[in-house]
């Protein structure tokens, strides 16, 4: 299999090895956050320290960090798919008297029927009432059922085939290991931080205590034994496959496949399968399937390593100022002393050097 | 589990975890499964691949209901009327499975003249006495003869009383008192009757849910009704799925902690004038036929295995030494004697009743109360420190100074530091070795049991007091090893399978079991697990999960009895012996080679033809017939109507929970069930019916990431995290109604206690409209207490004492309480401190002592 490693990383070439991965299936996802933590156990890694998130439904880790690198996002939702708009839009036309519900996410401040102070005796809110009251269009029994929606996505490092944090990092302490996946040399970090912009998907961060970045190998030490990872082994449905990635790839296309022929046309795969030019970061290593848009798991519609996206309009644009600047400096000199250009060197080919004189 | 008992002859789950992927439908309903059981959760999930329908009845939409196909919101304690309105709904619509339930239940069976049912009393069965509020059972039986209409038409006939009882649960009556839907109702009753019958199975998943009720045990036999009717017992698929509390619960009472029982559910003897010998409690407890008949020989193995050569047939094999019950011994009941200062001391291992037990503020106050405790755990847990800090410290209610417990905190070993069984959800002990050494001083409960008894034999060594021979008589010579001096836990589990006396060969299971003092087994339904003197319980091998019936994996560890994994499977093939259908083939008769066969040990004798019909008057497994799959039972059948077993009646009746907002609309006369033990006493007030200071319902429930009351998660970072704070699951309409903000604070209180807790706002929790009015609910997970790396408030504090009346079982999935916002002011059991009438009384000077309800309507 051919690397796809972009030819200015840092990459560890081993006969055999193949690209690895995961495949997170959200849609079979119980929420049990073993994964978070087996992965914290395998990995001697801190507690994060213990605080409750007010907005948070279940989740109180909050987000990937040095210390977590499996993260398990809980999202409760409070409005109708466009599958549930389409059965309801399909239901009006059928003469079943549905409408498109429309309940909005907050609650905050609702009072009805009865406004009675804090404690009062018969207190009781009718909840059906105060729902056909805020709109007559409301068809209760759907807005109920859209309302019973809760996502669980175990969240990770995405490994990405065109990694921002990678080229980023000025210190090579970021590489490409063997199995095509990204990962932070701890003894070589020097705590700059450069790798954290520029990770679309706000995973690495840097330790307070310790200065240095961290984030998932995908247990690279366990890979390197033939071991699967410690939160796909650890995840009691399945949700979080390993394997080799080609592989994952055809499987996940296939339970998409198989979750439309049974009706559940919302499911997708995030960061895997795309057209070239749709692609997010070059593909993930690390991708999902999901059930709504991306932004409802505080994923990122489109990404990439921010180098990379600039790194060729950047280098054309180097190239072509600094090649018009010579050629000015050039014509200038000429037509002062009459003495041949001097060679010209852009910063991409004077960095390749720098990287191919250290890996001797 | 009595429920389960009565109804098919064994207390246990009747299907295993790993059936459940073969499941067509599985109702999920007094329990959250995939919150609460995780990893057995995943066969759910592979059913659910395979195209079963899931549905999750439970009052609080949680992690569960997200990956179920529909959910139905209820109101907590009202599952009797809803399983009851679906056992009218098969019955009327003629949906039940005929062949099976004409051949393998009782419905046939004709009962007595004299039986009236709750539908003729307004509430009650005949033999009610209102006094005592007990039943004089005699009423409860069959007709002379226990003739049959195979008909179903005789209207003495179970089938005829059955539909009788259940006539006035209909779809409005559900929808009155428990808030579902007709819609809703619809739905899962037609998903169960399609996925029910010969080529198709359902499996019905509950927990704690069904169980902490005051007609708990009642809930377990209406689903087993349900499931009778549907033909789903002793099918691939099927069955019922008991999913119990934690790890290892099932064999804490295969091999009991509770006082009720010996080994193997065999009765423990009552005191009674004039003593009890051997023979008077075989004849009382022992059964004509079926298993039960056997039932001499397991107790007499038994007290061999207990007493070795001091027990002999002169001596009735030391039965006589055994402790008696003088009354109930139970949990609630012994706490509160020693409140009253009738107990000295206690010992606590692996359980936390400072913050897991009901009314947890009256358990600190019964500690305080003992001279001395000792309490093993793995932390220094609430119970252990009740004397220093907690509500009633914090109130000044109990004064460290002035608590003269002296109490012993004694190090236990993880579960990976000891090696034994465990005996999980579906009967299966599995064997484990152990990893590594417990750290200093910290012991396996085995050390700790056997040692302790070691020093105790020698203390009364020379003792010539006759009431000191069961301890001096006391087998207890187990091997030890290593520096620790740990017993051998695999020569227990030999004494455990039982053993020939002469030989000390090891017995094959418990046929082999003799009431001549020649065996010896410390249970007889674990007999077998060590069988060739293997420990198969260690076995750990999938087999090939491909072949016909290889997803049973016989050979990954041992299931009691005799390594069956399906009970009574007998039924997974109709009376002639075929399979019902091909889709559901599990285990079948072999006509050439005569026997019974299949993907499991057959739940029969394995050489009885189908076609075998037991004569009138035959005795022990002989009376069992060809075609009567429940084997423990006399008659060899299932049963619909419970006719002995059960305390509070032979057939489940909805009543209200103990504190209900709610009156009981469908027996307006009693209110709850009508057995149920109360206390009334100053410590533990109860709401009256519809008190409009709480009217609120209540239940409690888990979360994946802590365990019960805290001890093993809240001191460990990883799992602190995860869930740091004591919260409050409530609707948006009653948050806006009282101005509690989505992850602000509220305050929970009952006449019992107020805790705070932050809110969380949801419209996963649903008001419901119970008989025309909206009826509030909200969830309190209960694992929080005062010690350890999060802290927070002690949901057991809200509960007052009330138990089942088989079991004594707790009711806390459903009472009443009111809600507010904003955090405490003053401790959270300081209301009741006043009650306690003979010690000093602190005044609170904010409020005066309230006026106690001690009364139910």
């Amino acid at each position: 299999m051919t690397t796809r490693a972009s030819p200015s990383e840092i990459a560890i070439q081993a006969a055999g090895a193949e690209r690895m991965g995961f495949f997170t299936d959200t849609t079979v996802c119980i929420g049990c956050k073993a994964c978070e933590v087996a992965c914290k156990q395998w990995n001697d890694l801190p507690a994060d320290g213990a605080t409750f998130d007010k907005g948070g439904s279940y989740d109180h880790t909050g987000s990937l960090s040095a210390s977590t690198w499996r993260h398990v996002r809980f999202i409760e939702i409070a409005e109708a798919t466009p599958q549930a708009r389409e059965d309801a839009a399909r239901r009006l036309e059928a003469g079943d008297g549905g409408r498109v519900p429309d309940i909005p996410a907050a609650w905050g401040g609702a009072r009805g029927g009865g406004d009675t102070p804090n404690g009062g005796a018969t207190g009781d809110l009718d909840l059906v009432a105060l729902a056909s009251e805020r709109s007559e269009a409301v068809d209760v029994a759907a807005a109920v059922a859209a309302m019973d929606d809760w996502i669980f996505m175990s969240d990770v490092c995405k490994h990405c085939t065109n990694a921002g944090c990678l080229d980023a990092c000025p210190t090579g302490a970021l590489i490409r290991t063997e199995f095509e996946t990204v990962v932070l040399q701890a003894d070589v970090c020097n705590g700059c931080g450069y790798c954290i912009p520029a990770c679309p998907f706000g995973v690495v961060a840097r330790d307070p205590d310790d200065g240095r970045a961290a984030k998932c190998t995908l247990c690279y030490d366990r890979l390197q034994d033939g071991l699967e990872p410690a939160c796909a082994k650890s995840c009691p449905t399945d949700s979080i496959q390993f394997g080799p990635y080609d592989e994952l790839v055809g499987l996940a296309a296939r339970r998409v496949g198989m979750l439309h022929s049974r009706g559940m046309r919302d499911a997708y795969l995030y960061g895997a399968g795309d057209d070239p030019d749709q692609q997010l970061a070059g593909g993930l290593g690390a991708f999902f399937l999901l059930t709504r848009p991306p932004e409802r798991y505080g994923l990122p519609a489109h990404a990439d390593s921010p180098v990379q996206e600039n790194l060729v309009p950047a280098t054309i644009a180097a190239y072509g100022a600094a090649l018009l600047a010579a050629a000015g400096a050039a014509a200038a000199f000429l037509a002062a002393t009459r003495r041949p250009p001097g060679r010209v060197t852009s910063g991409a080919r004077a960095r390749r050097r720098a990287i191919r004189s250290w890996r001797r | 589990m009595p429920g389960l008992g009565a109804s098919f002859g064994r207390g246990g789950a009747t299907d295993f975890l790993q059936a459940l992927q073969h499941a067509d439908c599985i109702l999920i309903e007094g329990s959250s499964m995939a919150e609460a059981h995780p990893v057995g959760f995943r066969w759910v999930m592979k059913a659910k691949e395979r195209g079963a329908k899931i549905i999750h009845v439970d009052p609080r939409f949680g992690r569960t209901s997200q990956l179920a196909d529909l959910h139905v919101p209820i109101r907590a304690g009202t599952d009797i009327a809803f399983l009851g309105g679906l056992i009218r709904h098969v019955i009327e619509t003629e949906a039940y499975f005929r062949e099976y339930v004409v051949a393998y239940t009782n419905a046939s069976t004709i009962l007595r003249d004299d039986f009236e049912d709750t539908e003729d009393l307004g509430g009650v069965f005949s033999g009610f006495d209102p006094d005592t509020a007990r039943y004089d059972q005699t009423t409860w039986g069959y007709a002379e003869g226990a003739p049959r209409d195979d008909t179903l038409q005789h209207p003495r006939c179970v089938f005829a009383v059955l539909r009788r009882h259940f006539a006035r649960y209909t779809p409005e009556m559900v929808q009155r008192v428990c808030g579902i839907s007709p819609q809703d109702f619809q739905e899962v009753a037609d998903a169960l009757v399609h996925n029910s019958g010969r080529e198709r199975t359902t499996t019905l998943c509950y927990a704690v849910g069904w169980t902490q009720h005051t007609a708990g045990v009642q809930v377990i036999r209406a689903g087993s009704i349900l499931q009778l009717l549907l033909g789903n017992i002793g099918r691939p698929g099927g069955g019922i799925m008991a999913l119990r509390g934690h790890a290892s619960i099932q064999g804490s009472t295969d091999i009991p902690t509770l006082f009720d029982i010996l080994p193997g559910y065999i009765s423990m003897p009552h005191a009674c004038e004039g003593g009890l010998s051997l023979r008077d409690h075989i004849d009382a407890h022992g059964k004509q036929r079926g298993w039960w008949s056997h039932f001499d020989t397991y107790l007499v193995s038994l007290l061999k295995a207990w007493f070795g050569d001091a027990a002999t047939a002169d001596n009735d094999f030391g039965f006589g030494h055994l402790p008696k019950l003088t009354g109930t011994h139970a949990h609630f009941s012994t706490m509160l004697r020693a409140i009253d200062g009738g107990v000295d001391g206690l010992f606590v291992m692996g359980q936390n009743p400072a913050v897991g037990s009901q009314h947890a503020g009256l358990q600190r106050r019964a500690l305080a109360s003992l001279k001395w405790l000792v309490v093993r755990d793995l932390a220094e847990i609430e119970t252990a420190t009740f004397w220093k800090d907690g509500p009633e410290i914090e109130s000044g209610e109990l004064r460290t100074q002035d608590i003269a417990t002296e109490v012993f905190l004694m190090p236990a070993a993880a579960h990976v530091e000891k090696e034994g069984t465990f005996t999980n959800t579906q009967r299966l002990l599995q064997w484990r070795d152990k990893a590594l050494e417990p750290p200093g001083d910290a012991r396996s409960e085995l050390w700790f049991m056997h040692h302790l008894a070691k020093r105790v034999r020698a203390h009364y060594a020379a003792s010539a007091n006759e009431r000191d021979w069961p301890i001096r008589n006391l087998t207890w010579d187990y091997p030890e090893h290593g520096d620790t001096r740990e017993p051998d836990a695999e020569a227990v589990a030999r004494e455990i399978n039982g053993y020939d006396v002469m030989s000390g060969a090891p017995l094959p299971d418990f046929t082999a079991l003799r009431n001549d003092g020649s065996t010896a087994c410390g249970c007889w339904i674990y007999s077998g697990y060590f069988k060739d003197g293997v420990n198969q319980a260690r076995r750990r091998e999938p087999g090939d999960l491909s072949a016909p019936g290889g997803w049973v994996s016989p050979e990954w560890g041992w299931a009691w009895p005799l390594n069956r994994r399906i009970l009574y499977n007998r039924a997974s093939a109709d009376p002639e012996g075929r399979p019902w259908s091909e889709r559901k083939r599990y285990v079948w008769w072999d006509e050439q080679q005569s026997r019974w066969t299949g993907y499991d040990v057959p739940d029969f004798p394995v050489d009885k033809r189908p076609g075998y019909e037991a004569p009138r008057d035959a005795l022990a497994m002989d009376a069992i017939s060809g075609d009567d799959p429940f084997i423990m039972m006399p008659d060899g059948r299932g049963r619909l109507f419970a006719p002995a077993g059960l305390v509070d009646g032979p057939l489940p009746t909805h009543y209200e929970p103990f504190e209900s907002p709610v009156d009981n609309l469908i027996h307006p006369d009693f209110h709850m069930n009508p057995g149920a033990m109360k206390w009334q006493r100053p410590e533990n007030p109860y709401h009256a019916t519809g008190d409009p200071r709480y009217p609120i319902v209540v239940t409690t429930f888990r979360l994946t990431e802590h365990h019960t009351a805290g001890a093993m998660s809240r001191n460990l970072p990883w799992l602190a995290e995860l869930q740091p704070e004591m919260f409050a699951e409530l609707d948006p309409a009653l948050a806006a109604d009282r101005g509690i903000e989505d992850g602000g604070w509220m305050v929970v209180e009952t006449a019992r206690g107020e805790i705070e807790a932050r809110a969380k706002v949801t419209p996963r929790i649903r008001p419901l409209k119970i008989d025309g009015r909206v009826v509030h609910q909200i969830c309190l997970p209960w694992h929080w207490g005062f010690t350890g790396e999060v802290r927070g408030d002690i949901t057991n504090d809200l509960g007052a004492l009330s138990g089942e009346p088989n079991v004594g079982i707790q009711e806390s999935k459903a009472f009443s309480c009111n809600v507010r916002a904003g955090r405490r002011t003053r401790p959270s059991t300081a209301r009741l401190a006043g009650a306690r009438l003979d010690r000093p009384v602190r005044p609170d000077e904010d409020d005066p002592p309230a006026e106690y309800e001690s009364e139910i309507t």
